[in-house]
This record gives structure tokens, C-alpha cells and sequence, in this order.
């Protein structure tokens, strides 16, 4: 059965590193490491200026449950404990490290003792994974769903939508058997009878080395789905691989889901067989004015500035840079911001490609609410936001926009559509709390 | 716009062909003015210009497109005035009018100078005050001209309204272009079609759908001035319901109403119609339950 999602945009795909190993980038003279990089609560840090770190070491915590512990990625002297500017614009708690440059393990680190699934699902929460696919949900959340949920189906997203992006398409390139080791285990674990993992059609490298390691296990699928743009979007993909639908303010465990990165469950395989925590990203480093794009596996904490000097740097000056893909990626207000668990790319345009243009006046043509994938009025979302009216955007829904851009991508009169909307839905969380 | 001002050439030149130099005059006049008023009003406005993107160009062949070829210049270009000085900028400009500004223009037009806009010229002549199709079927029940003529536009009428052919070269440009799609053109005269043929002058199914659409400004309105994205509601169950609407309210004008001809008046009324329609067709999430209320 084939289920294909309405709406979306044939994106451009752009994947220009798709065909580049990975390139391991050096341990930076210093890293900053925000307290926060996940969905939910904001961890505490538990060193202070001074002390004395190696790598794997907890430096900030949580009691909360929707929270994830975050780890030193280096050794090295604390230098600095305050708010510091964040990859949101935002200033958030971090830590800064200056590195000694040795790298050693902390002596806590040590492959978990697994007996069921209590142990594993705290080896999770131990190990600071979040979901890797862009939202940093705690993953060892997202695999303890609520007693009366029946989760039947385990979906693995491997389908990267976003123009540039390739970081996970490396993933599934360069450790296609560590993706599906950890398939396994998370399917053991937990008792799930079926795993589907969905690719887009434009990877067929990538669907054929899964399609063969998967091959002895006949619980998982491999899947090619259609590159249109946000296939890789939570609910978009367990529409396509299953059917169902998660409804608005509902998780996909409600519709017997869980999905996970590629490169989440290869981290899960890697951490029970060597127990070192999540202090490595691969991501994308790519856009017109940088000289060298590759896919560069990065020290989290690493600042953006660093990593473009270790792709030869810029051809130009950048105009704009992006902290994730053209469609969804956050415009970066500094080069000293760092990379955190969920930053699969950083891309930099000159002002041909970065510059927003300006906008025309909205002649009603639609074709807003024909790509998105949503089902929602983005143009009366727009009106209502420029107008004010704030108290008008529930009767549209706002709050189910799941902020794709494919609106502002389709739109012909270049209206900042997503933008306007991410605003109204801030505007409108924020009365609620009230 | 470019490609709806591409769309209309056809119709343009077959206008031109069978009424001659004054549908050339008309066609020209009124565009200019509509571009001139547009130039004045957003700098009367103090706003910044906007005849570059060629919004008002379409809205004066749209308005010379539905007037008689016999119309003196002076009410053309009242007409285009009324359109871009009072129904479009005075409402805000472009996407803020709430109806169609040609066809606005042209009710006012119909209304002040009925006996003027109501007069003929027969094609490829320079004889006047010919009825058209409608007209005489209205007034005596005559079909007096056939298909073939009607199809071509070799008959009375308003200067691009009467070349069904030119029209359908204009919709496949713009359904190749996605401009548009089929379902307000196919619809509208769609529900024309079942209406008049239901409720024929001799009793249940005994009327003549194919003349009722190959005659007066059907075919024209159902492609170019329903299909208008601002005064057309935005989501599809929306625009299904606005079209049958038009071809219904065009039906009971033709049939029952004491002019011939309802094309504009029914789309007018569902361009008014449009943000109810709009209000009352809010589509659900996705994965979401129905809504109440």
C-alpha cells in the first residue's frame, strides 16, 4: 500500500556532498557547551570555572524526565560558567571548556550492563542521546511511551529532505551496519515486532546498502519514498510508511510509532558496545560561498567559525548563515555560536541566495494552501499575524503548523509566510501559559 | 499576469477580426486608461507604484474585452477608471478588492448607460443595433444562429466575449501554465448547462445547454473572471461550492431575470459571497477530527 502525503514542494535537492566521506575535524582550542539542547528541561551545570574535565564527563543535569544529560566533548579546564549566545539567538547557561588537546576518556565511561529494558532505556538517558533528526526530542522518552500505548511499528527516518543536507545520508553510507545493529536492538528492547526504515528515492545507494544489511531480519523493511519536501517530517513519514495519521497535539506513539533518526540508532549500537556519550556530530557544512563543502565529524561545542576555517574558510564574505537546511534552518546572529547535539548543517550564502526578498502584496492565489502539508491557510494565518489579531489564529489552527516553510517556498508574491506564523504561534503559546 | 495577458491575446485578436478597428480602439483605450488611472491613484495615494506588475493592463483588456465594440471611448474609460480608481485602489490595491474590478466596472457600466452597453454591431460589418444570441432567444425563443457560428464567434456580442474558440486557446494556456485549474470553468458551465437544459422553455429537459453555453459572456467569465485568485475563496471544497454557485445564480438570471444575459451579476454576488464561503470551509488539520461549530 502506498500512502503519499498532500501538499509539500519539490525542493530543490542540492545535496552536493553527498558523494564526500567524512571528514574528521580536530578537537578545537576551545569549546562552549550549552546547557540546553533538547526538547524540555534546561540541564544545571555541575562544574564550575576552573575545574578540571575529561571527555564523557556529565557537566550538566536534570531531574526533570523530559531532559537529557549533557557531557564534556573534550578535556580540558573550565573556563567560563554563564549565559552565552546560543544557536536561537537566544543567551543560554553554557560551559566553556579550553582544551588540553590530550582527549582523555573520563573514567566513568564504561560499555552499560544491559539486563532488559529498565537498564537500557537508563543506558539511553545516561548516553545525553536526543533525537538527532533536528527537534532533540530525549530519546529515551520517545522509547518509553505512556503503559497504555501499543507501539507495533519502529520508524526509521533516513529520509533527509532538506536541500544540502547529507549528514545522515553519510550515516547510512559509511555505517549502514551500525543502523541496522541498532535497529535491532531497539526492536529487542522493547518488544517492537517491526521496524520500516524510509528513505527518499533520490538515495538508492543508501536503500540498497540498508536493503542488504536488513536482508537476514525479516522484521525490518526498507523503504523508498518519493523526494518531495518535508517527506522526512515526523508526521509526514509515519503517514507514508504506515497510513495513519497523528492528530494534532497527539505523539505518534498514539498511532503505535516511535521514530528515530538513522543516525540515533547507530548512536544507540555504538554507545552499548564502547559507552562513550554523545560528543560527536557529523554535519554538513555547505553553501555557495564556502570553499571547501564536506560533511565534518565535529567536537559538540565547536564554534561555527572554526568549522568554516577548517573547510578553507569563505570565497566571500557570507551574507547569511544558516544552522540547519535552507527550508528550516535557524540565520545565525554569530560566528562564535557552537554546534549542538541535533545540528546536522551549517550552510553560508552570498546575498544572491541569502537575501529574503521582499514582498508583494497577497493576491489570494492559493498555492500556500496547496503545499502545505498540514492542510492549513497560511495566507490567513499571515493576515491575522500582520493584523494583529492574534486571538483569530486558533480558529485556523495555528499551533499545527509544523513549520516546514513550504509556504514561503511556494509562495509567488515572496511573502515570509512561516515566518509570520512561527510569531503567531509563539504569541499564542505564550497566552496559553498565561 | 503575463501569462493571463497572453491568455486573453487570442480572444484580443479575435475580437479585432470580427469587429474591426473599433474593438481595436476599445481594447487599446481602455487599457490605457487603466494603466494611467493606476499610475495617478498610487500617486495620488502617495504609495509606491505598481503598474509594473501589470495588474491593471489585465483588468483593462478584461473590461474591453466585455464591452460592445460599438461603445463610445468616453464610457470605455469611465469604466476603466471606476475599476482601478474605485473598486481597486480605493479598496487598497491589489488583492484587497472584493470584487472582480472588470467586472465591478462593467455592472456600473451596464447599470448608467444601459441602452449604450446593450448596443450591437453584427460581426464583419458595420451594421448596427443587432440583438444578440441571447437576446433573441430571451425575447422570441429564436436560436438564430448555429453552433458553428457561435463556437467561432461570428455573432453579436461584446468584443472578446463571442469567440468561444479564442477563449479555450486562452484556458489550455493557462491550465498548461497552472494558472488555473479546470474546476471553476468546468463547474460554472457545467451547472449552466444542467440548469438550462432541466428547465427548458417546453417543460422538464427539454432545453438547449450547448447554445446557453456557446453564447454571451459565459465561456469568457467562467475562464477569466471567476477564476480571479482575490475574489475566489482559497481552498478547493470552497472554490466547488463558489462555482456551482455562479452557474446557478447565472441560470436563474437567464431564465427567469428580465435581462437575457447574468453572467456578471452571478459572479459579482459570489465574489461578495467569498469570505463566508471562505469562514465556513476552514479545512482540518491534518490527522485531525472534524471541527464543531
Amino acid at each position: 500500500m502506498k500512502w503519499i502525503f498532500r501538499g509539500g514542494v519539490p525542493a530543490p535537492h542540492r545535496k552536493n556532498t553527498k558523494d564526500q566521506e567524512t571528514a574528521v575535524m580536530g578537537t578545537p582550542s576551545k569549546v562552549v557547551i550549552p546547557m540546553v539542547q533538547h526538547i524540555g528541561a534546561a540541564c544545571s551545570p555541575t562544574v564550575k570555572k576552573g575545574d578540571y574535565v575529561k571527555v564523557g564527563q556529565v557537566i550538566g543535569d536534570s531531574e526533570a524526565y523530559v531532559s537529557s544529560p549533557v557531557h564534556s566533548s573534550v578535556s580540558g579546564v573550565v573556563s567560563k560558567v554563564e549565559p552565552m549566545l546560543y544557536a536561537s539567538g537566544k543567551m543560554v547557561m553554557s560551559v566553556e571548556i579550553e582544551t588540553d588537546g590530550k582527549q582523555e576518556l573520563h573514567n566513568s565511561i564504561n560499555p552499560p550492563v544491559i539486563n532488559g529494558k529498565d537498564d537500557f532505556l537508563k543506558a539511553i538517558r545516561d548516553s545525553g542521546l536526543v533525537g538527532l533528526g533536528g527537534a532533540g526530542f530525549p530519546v529515551h522518552v520517545k522509547l518509553n511511551p505512556p503503559k497504555d500505548k501499543v507501539v507495533d511499528t519502529l520508524i526509521i527516518n533516513g529520509s533527509e529532505c532538506e536541500p544540502y543536507i547529507t549528514s545522515d545520508y553519510r550515516e547510512m553510507i559509511e555505517n549502514s551496519s551500525g543502523i541496522i545493529k541498532g535497529v535491532k536492538l531497539v526492536l529487542d528492547m522493547l518488544g517492537i515486532p517491526r521496524a520500516i526504515i524510509g528513505i527518499e528515492d533520490n538515495k538508492p545507494e543508501a536503500i540498497k546498502l540498508l536493503s542488504q544489511e536488513a536482508e537476514s531480519d525479516e522484521r525490518i523493511s526498507v523503504r523508498a519514498f518519493p523526494s518531495r519536501y518535508p517527506q522526512g517530517a515526523e508526521k509526514m513519514l509515519i503517514y507514508s510508511a504506515t497510513g495513519r495519521k497523528v492528530s494534532p497535539g497527539k505523539l505518534p506513539a498514539d498511532v503505535g510509532s516511535i521514530v528515530l533518526n538513522v543516525n540515533s540508532v547507530s548512536f544507540i549500537a555504538s554507545y552499548l558496545e564502547n559507552g562513550i556519550p554523545l560528543v560527536n556530530k557529523r554535519i554538513t557544512v555547505d553553501g555557495p560561498v564556502v570553499k571547501e563543502p564536506k560533511n565534518v565529524l565535529v567536537t559538540i561545542g565547536t564554534s561555527l567559525k572554526d568549522i568554516f576555517d577548517f573547510c578553507g574558510g569563505f570565497i566571500s564574505s557570507p551574507y547569511k548563515v544558516l544552522m540547519g537546511g535552507p527550508m528550516m534552518g535557524i540565520a545565525q546572529y554569530s560566528l562564535a555560536t557552537s554546534v549542538i547535539k541535533n545540528t546536522n548543517a551549517i550552510l553560508a550564502f552570498d546575498k544572491k541566495e541569502g537575501d529574503l526578498p521582499s514582498e508583494s502584496p497577497c493576491i489570494r492565489c492559493g498555492r500556500c494552501v496547496t503545499a502545505c502539508p498540514m492542510n492549513l491557510l497560511p495566507l490567513e494565518l499571515n493576515r491575522l499575524v500582520m493584523a494583529d489579531k492574534y486571538n483569530e489564529l486558533n480558529r485556523y489552527s495555528v499551533l499545527d503548523c509544523i513549520e516546514c516553510g513550504s509556504c514561503s517556498y511556494a509562495c509567488p508574491s515572496k511573502r515570509h509566510l512561516v515566518q509570520s506564523i512561527r510569531l503567531g504561534k509563539d504569541a499564542v503559546k505564550r497566552t496559553i501559559k498565561r | 499576469m503575463l501569462d493571463v495577458i497572453l491568455a486573453l491575446l487570442p480572444s484580443v485578436v479575435a475580437g479585432i477580426w470580427f469587429f474591426g478597428i473599433q474593438a481595436a480602439l476599445v481594447v487599446l483605450v481602455t487599457t490605457a486608461a487603466a494603466v494611467i488611472t493606476e499610475y495617478l491613484m498610487r500617486k495620488g495615494l502617495k504609495r509606491e507604484q505598481t503598474i509594473t506588475d501589470l495588474s491593471a493592463v489585465v483588468t483593462g483588456l478584461l473590461l474591453a474585452l466585455n464591452l460592445p465594440p460599438s461603445i463610445p471611448l468616453w464610457i470605455a474609460i469611465a469604466g476603466a477608471v471606476i475599476a482601478i480608481a474605485l473598486i481597486k485602489q480605493l479598496f487598497g490595491g491589489l488583492g484587497q478588492n472584493f470584487i472582480n474590478p472588470a467586472l465591478g466596472a462593467r455592472v456600473i457600466l451596464v447599470v448608467a448607460w444601459a441602452s449604450r452597453m446593450t448596443t450591437w454591431t453584427q460581426p464583419l460589418t458595420d451594421a448596427v443595433t443587432t440583438a444578440t444570441p441571447l437576446g433573441l432567444l430571451k425575447e422570441e425563443g429564436l436560436k438564430a444562429f448555429s453552433y458553428y457560428d457561435l463556437f467561432l464567434g461570428k455573432i453579436p456580442g461584446c468584443i472578446g466575449e463571442t469567440s468561444v474558440f479564442a477563449i479555450l486557446i486562452g484556458f489550455a494556456y493557462l491550465l498548461l501554465r497552472k494558472v488555473i485549474t479546470w474546476h471553476i470553468p468546468v463547474l460554472f458551465t457545467g451547472t449552466v448547462a444542467l440548469l438550462t437544459w432541466v428547465a427548458g422553455p417546453e417543460g422538464f429537459f427539454t432545453g438547449d445547454p450547448l447554445y446557453h453555453i456557446l453564447s454571451g459572456g459565459l465561456v469568457l467569465g467562467a475562464v477569466f473572471m471567476a477564476t480571479d485568485y482575490v475574489t475566489s475563496p482559497m481552498t478547493r471544497k470552497g472554490t466547488i461550492i463558489y462555482a456551482i454557485g455562479c452557474g446557478l445564480l447565472t441560470s436563474l438570471f437567464r431564465l427567469y431575470g428580465s435581462m437575457p444575459e447574468g453572467v456578471s451579476f452571478a459572479i459579482m454576488l459570489m465574489n461578495i459571497a467569498t469570505p463566508l464561503i471562505d469562514r465556513y470551509t476552514i479545512p482540518v488539520s491534518f490527522g485531525g477530527e472534524k471541527r464543531v461549530g
